[in-house]
């Protein structure tokens, strides 16, 4: 995989990794470009389309487009259940997650992602395992700190 | 809530944050964490950040986890490769490696694949098969390990060393735990595309591994079973993994062949869950399963199982799978076992091509078809194309018109058909006929004489309409040009008749298509000397002679000259019809790989090659005898003019390039030189080795060494992307002068360059005299869609064929006073662009060639130097001397040689560097 963009339906990046060196320009080229193809896209077509020399596998759950960026011979279907999983685990870990979850939760969206997949390719597919590591970093964080630091962090948010 | 506000409030923020940052007071590791966590969500809002990374890298010395975890987070987020920090973030890696605390060493490793540069390549690449395939090395650190490692492979293959180790990843292929088999089976497939050898036991792992998960029951693999689909991801990088290899051993391949008619099985099933996710991990398994029965080509049995089974995916009520098999198709019509199979789905295909609502999967379908294409469905596949033609969308109509050329002349029993068929293109979908297909119709018409009357004819009816696309005239003129004679005996097409027709044309035609009509009149004057009067009449007028368009005046100017001076034998040598053109790969062909990249139509080429022998009518390209064959200058212009003595000067061929195209698939021109290309050319004066261009793409190293009058150069083209170079072609131009003064020779290099790899071009060099200017090194290549084309100095100067010669202070002076001809002496004073370091500037000179000669100049802050410059011709004996004056940061340089173009060049070259 290239890169995954996660976009609302207003096309407002939400989350972004890139597993292939570019420039900052490049990246919000591509994204541009990305998200207007997509969100251009009538909601019965297919979850594929050709895109320069690569495929786009996205789906869209609830008002948030998942969007990956792969080679020509790798497999799309199984793309497709790569965001399913993530959403999965998304979910689990928020308990339903929402699009406010990612925005202010951020670090935790990239940490699970981090978890299931490395350089592109998946690392691990268990939803035990991912959940389990993410919790233990939890656990060594609540040990250290006593006082949760995202109250002021939030605060900061809400302002806009 | 207003944009203005966010901003007012971002920037509020930011300047907050940076005088934290500032203050004198030192912030502990929560305080630091918390601004640069916000910083972060700050630049994730799409606003720059450039501040911050050093406190950001503090971070990832802390103890504490989620200080570093942020730390890294940032890092991995907004540390671009060539950052300065870089060293200090590699040195807090290393420590976190070396912890053996197993989350530290996740995170270090996550930031490595995460940043994948190459410094962190050559600091870790050496470390990290160590962690991967150490026995205490905890699973999860494993699964980190193998996948940061492939990333590193990925972006600096040379730093990855094949070791010891590789044997002990492809065990990991047994591991207990599915997860590390699941990470360790990407970083295999990706060493062994590369290393084929190294890695081939790992086939027979695959498939026992493989077998065991087909055949578990769904609920054995626990938490590795995605929706009763036992682990879909793994079992999917098995499969590609083996897609490295060809068929296996007979012992092996009987498991393999069981493991895939299983999968063949399980789709015919009933679904264990209705459940989209059950039935995409199923299918996504099943598809790559078929991809390698595909790939190894080998079983007709399962072939025609795979083929039957995408049958009935075409007619799914899921578009994705509609759109997947249409694709998968594509490559099992390749297959001689499956093509007769996949042409029986050929209704259905033709049935999706006109009710399918998304593009995209409309255009598989004319993907399929064209793949499917052979000459016992071309007739109905044409036609279908050319029918939805009227109403494809615009994005991909011209890869219709492209596709639907190809195939009327690949299949072609009667080029009456292929004439009708391309000229039906022009009229269905004018703005999308692209020259190359214009052209290969006049090709296929000049070659083949049974079909130039019908040709004739045929043009000559369609540019009855009222309203007809100008490609339709361009084809229409030049036939009519060559072979209007063929149907000049009808009265209803009499030379005025046709004459008449397409001058009524001209004034709505582009400058191109009028100039190409002018060429027309002038062989009408040769076929039909009826109608010369009207048109020397047509020439003469004032808007011919006197038009503003160059090209159209000139054509005008000479042709009128010619027909009125030439005697009627002269013109008919000249005007005569044009020779066969020898057949070379088809330009439409080149440009549809062009526009789908190579892998989509290679399977045609082929076929394409027998057929170029029938398409000449004959093996033998043009006869010697013609005119217009024969001589050198004609390749300009297609009408062979200016191939005879009395003929005015032929257009210069810039203008008459007009048709040259038809013979190259990329007329592309040389682009101009790359910015920054001066100052790479000036470095290399005085040294041989070191990086002459770097851009994103692409980075050209040299290496040269030279002796006497000869030199080799090592041109390194390294591939930065992962992606391949397609047509990477580096060509080597001389000026005409420094052709003759500059002998270059060198091979071609494989126009393919993978990702990260790098090619090597020798070039030998011959100096046969003294030149100035240098050659160009212009590299034209592909990468993704789009065309690349860069130029570049290349730094072979005349000062690279000095031998030094010492000699004593009163040798040198002698010589010095013999050279005392004005013309000998060149002499600069010029402003010092470098600081003035007395040891840079010997460097400098011996580096530039020649001798530096101590002791000699009465003045000890001089330098002098002395040396032969060596060509084929002659030796140049050289001295010069360099003044420096520091106070005015001033040089003056004195070249004397025995020859003043080689002072003056000598002169400019050591000018410029200091």
């Amino acid at each position: 995989m290239q890169f995954m963009l996660l976009f609302s339906r207003q096309g407002k990046l939400r989350l972004q990794k890139w597993y292939v060196p570019l420039s900052d320009k490049e990246k919000k080229k591509i994204t541009r470009e990305l998200v207007q193809t997509v969100l251009a896209r009538k909601p019965k077509m297919c979850s594929f389309l050709e895109w320069r020399d690569l495929k786009i596998v996205y789906k869209r759950y609830a008002s948030l487009y998942f969007c990956c960026a792969i080679e020509d011979q790798d497999n799309e279907l199984i793309t497709l259940e790569i965001i399913h999983r993530y959403v999965e685990l998304l979910d689990k870990y928020f308990g339903s997650v929402c699009e406010l979850d990612i925005i202010f939760n951020f670090e935790k969206a990239y940490f699970i992602l981090d978890e299931f997949l490395l350089g592109g390719e998946v690392q691990e597919t268990s939803k035990k395992n991912v959940l389990k590591a993410i919790e233990q970093a939890d656990l060594l964080q609540e040990k250290t700190e006593t006082m949760y630091h995202s109250k002021s962090f939030i605060g900061c948010k809400k302002a806009y | 809530k207003s944009k203005e506000a966010e901003i007012k409030r971002i920037n509020k923020e930011l300047a907050n944050i940076r005088s934290k940052f500032k203050g004198d007071k030192a912030l502990d590791g929560y305080s630091k964490k918390k601004y640069v966590c916000k910083l972060l969500f700050i630049f994730l809002l799409g606003h720059d950040i450039d501040f911050g990374h050093m406190e950001a890298v503090n971070l990832l010395s802390s103890n504490r986890y989620t200080e570093k975890q942020i730390g890294y987070l940032f890092i991995s987020v907004l540390v671009n490769s060539n950052s300065e920090l870089i060293r200090l973030i590699n040195n807090a890696i290393k420590n976190d490696l070396a912890s053996r605390n197993p989350t530290f060493m996740g995170l270090a490793l996550h930031c490595i694949a995460n940043v994948g540069s190459r410094e962190m390549a050559e600091a870790f690449a050496g470390e990290i098969p160590k962690i991967l395939v150490a026995g205490d090395t905890m699973d999860s650190v494993k699964q980190s390990a193998a996948l940061c490692l492939l990333r590193l492979y990925r972006t600096s293959p040379d730093l990855v060393p094949m070791g010891d180790w590789t044997s002990r990843v492809v065990h990991l292929l047994n591991d207990q735990h599915l997860g590390v088999v699941t990470a360790a089976t990407s970083l295999i497939s990706t060493l062994a595309q590369k290393n084929p050898e190294e890695f081939k036991t790992s086939v027979s792992l695959a498939v026992s591994r493989l077998s065991r998960i087909v055949t578990s029951a769904s609920t054995d693999l626990q938490d590795y079973t995605y929706y009763f689909v036992p682990a879909p991801w793994l079992s999917v990088k098995l499969l590609r993994l083996l897609q490295c290899y060809p068929p296996p051993d007979p012992a092996v391949r009987g498991r393999l062949t069981e493991c895939l008619e299983t999968i063949l099985n399980k789709a015919q099933e009933p679904p264990k869950s209705k459940k989209v996710q059950h039935s995409n991990a199923k299918n996504a398994v099943l598809f790559e399963a078929i991809s390698l029965i595909i790939h190894h080509d080998s079983e007709p049995n399962l072939l025609v199982r795979a083929c039957n089974q995408l049958g009935q995916f075409l007619q799914h009520r899921e578009t994705n799978l509609r759109y997947l098999a249409l694709e998968s198709m594509c490559t099992l019509a390749s297959s001689e076992f499956s093509h007769e199979a996949v042409k029986t789905h050929i209704e259905t295909v033709i049935n999706a091509l006109k009710t399918e609502r998304d593009v995209s999967v409309r255009q598989r379908a004319v993907d399929l078809l064209y793949a499917m294409c052979d000459r016992s469905n071309a007739q109905q596949i044409v036609a279908e194309m050319l029918s939805y033609l009227e109403t494809a969308d615009y994005s991909i109509r011209e890869e219709i018109v492209l596709k639907v050329a190809i195939l009327a002349e690949k299949y072609a029993v009667d080029y009456t058909w292929y004439v009708d068929t391309i000229l039906n293109l022009i009229r269905i979908a004018g703005d999308y006929v692209s020259e190359e297909v214009w052209y290969r119709v006049i090709q296929i018409v000049i070659n083949r004489d049974d079909v130039q009357g019908y040709a004739a004819k045929t043009v000559f009816e369609a540019l009855q309409a009222p309203a007809c696309h100008e490609n339709l005239v361009k084809v229409g003129g030049y036939i009519l040009g060559e072979f209007g004679n063929l149907i000049a005996g009808d009265p209803r097409s009499s030379p005025l008749i046709q004459f008449d027709l397409l001058h009524s044309k001209f004034h709505l035609c582009s400058v191109p298509t009028r100039a190409l009509l002018l060429s027309t009149y002038i062989k009408f004057v040769n076929l039909f000397p009826e109608v010369k009067t009207t048109i020397q009449d047509v020439l003469r007028s004032d808007s011919q002679l006197k038009n503003a368009d160059v090209e159209l005046q000139q054509r005008a100017v000479e042709y009128l000259r010619l027909s009125t001076v030439a005697s009627t034998d002269i013109l008919a040598t000249v005007l005569e019809e044009m020779p066969p053109f020898p057949e070379r790969e088809s330009s439409i062909l080149a440009k549809l790989k062009k526009k789908k990249g190579p892998s989509t139509v290679t399977d045609l080429e082929e076929t394409k090659r027998e057929r170029s022998a029938d398409v000449n009518g004959g093996p033998e390209p043009a006869p010697a005898s013609t005119s217009a064959a024969s001589t050198p200058s004609p390749s300009a212009d297609l009408l062979g003019l200016g191939a005879t003595p009395p003929a005015p000067a032929a257009p210069p061929p810039s203008s008459g390039g007009l048709l040259v195209d038809v013979f190259s698939d990329s007329a592309s021109s040389v682009a101009p030189l790359a910015p920054g290309s001066e100052d790479n050319f000036a470095r290399f004066v005085c040294k041989n080795n070191g990086v002459l261009f770097e851009n994103q793409l692409l980075q050209i190293g040299l290496k040269s060494e030279f002796r006497q009058n000869l030199g080799r150069m090592f041109i390194f083209y390294g591939n930065k992307t992962s992606t391949q170079f397609l047509n990477f072609t580096p060509t080597l131009i001389c000026a005409d002068d420094l052709q003759s003064n500059l002998n270059l020779q060198t091979k071609p290099v494989d126009p393919t360059v993978d990702g990260g790899a790098q090619v090597q071009q020798v070039v030998n060099i011959e100096c046969v005299s003294d030149f100035t200017e240098a050659p160009v090194l212009n590299i034209q290549f592909r990468y993704g869609g789009t065309f690349q084309n860069v130029s570049v100095k290349l730094p072979i100067t005349l000062n690279k064929f000095f031998q030094p010669t010492e000699m004593a202070s009163q040798d040198f002076f002698q010589r010095w006073k013999q050279l005392s001809n004005p013309q000998q002496e060149v002499q600069n004073i010029f402003k010092a662009k470098h600081p003035m370091d007395t040891e840079i500037t010997k460097a400098k000179i011996i580096g530039f060639g020649s001798a530096l000669l101590e002791e000699v100049d009465p003045n000890p802050a001089n330098f002098v130097g002395a040396g032969i410059i060596h060509t084929r011709n002659t030796q140049i004996g050289c001295l010069l001397r360099l003044e420096p004056n520091l106070q005015a940061q001033m040089y003056r340089l004195t070249l004397r040689t025995s020859k003043d173009t080689v002072s003056q060049r000598l002169c400019e070259l050591l000018s410029e560097q200091f």
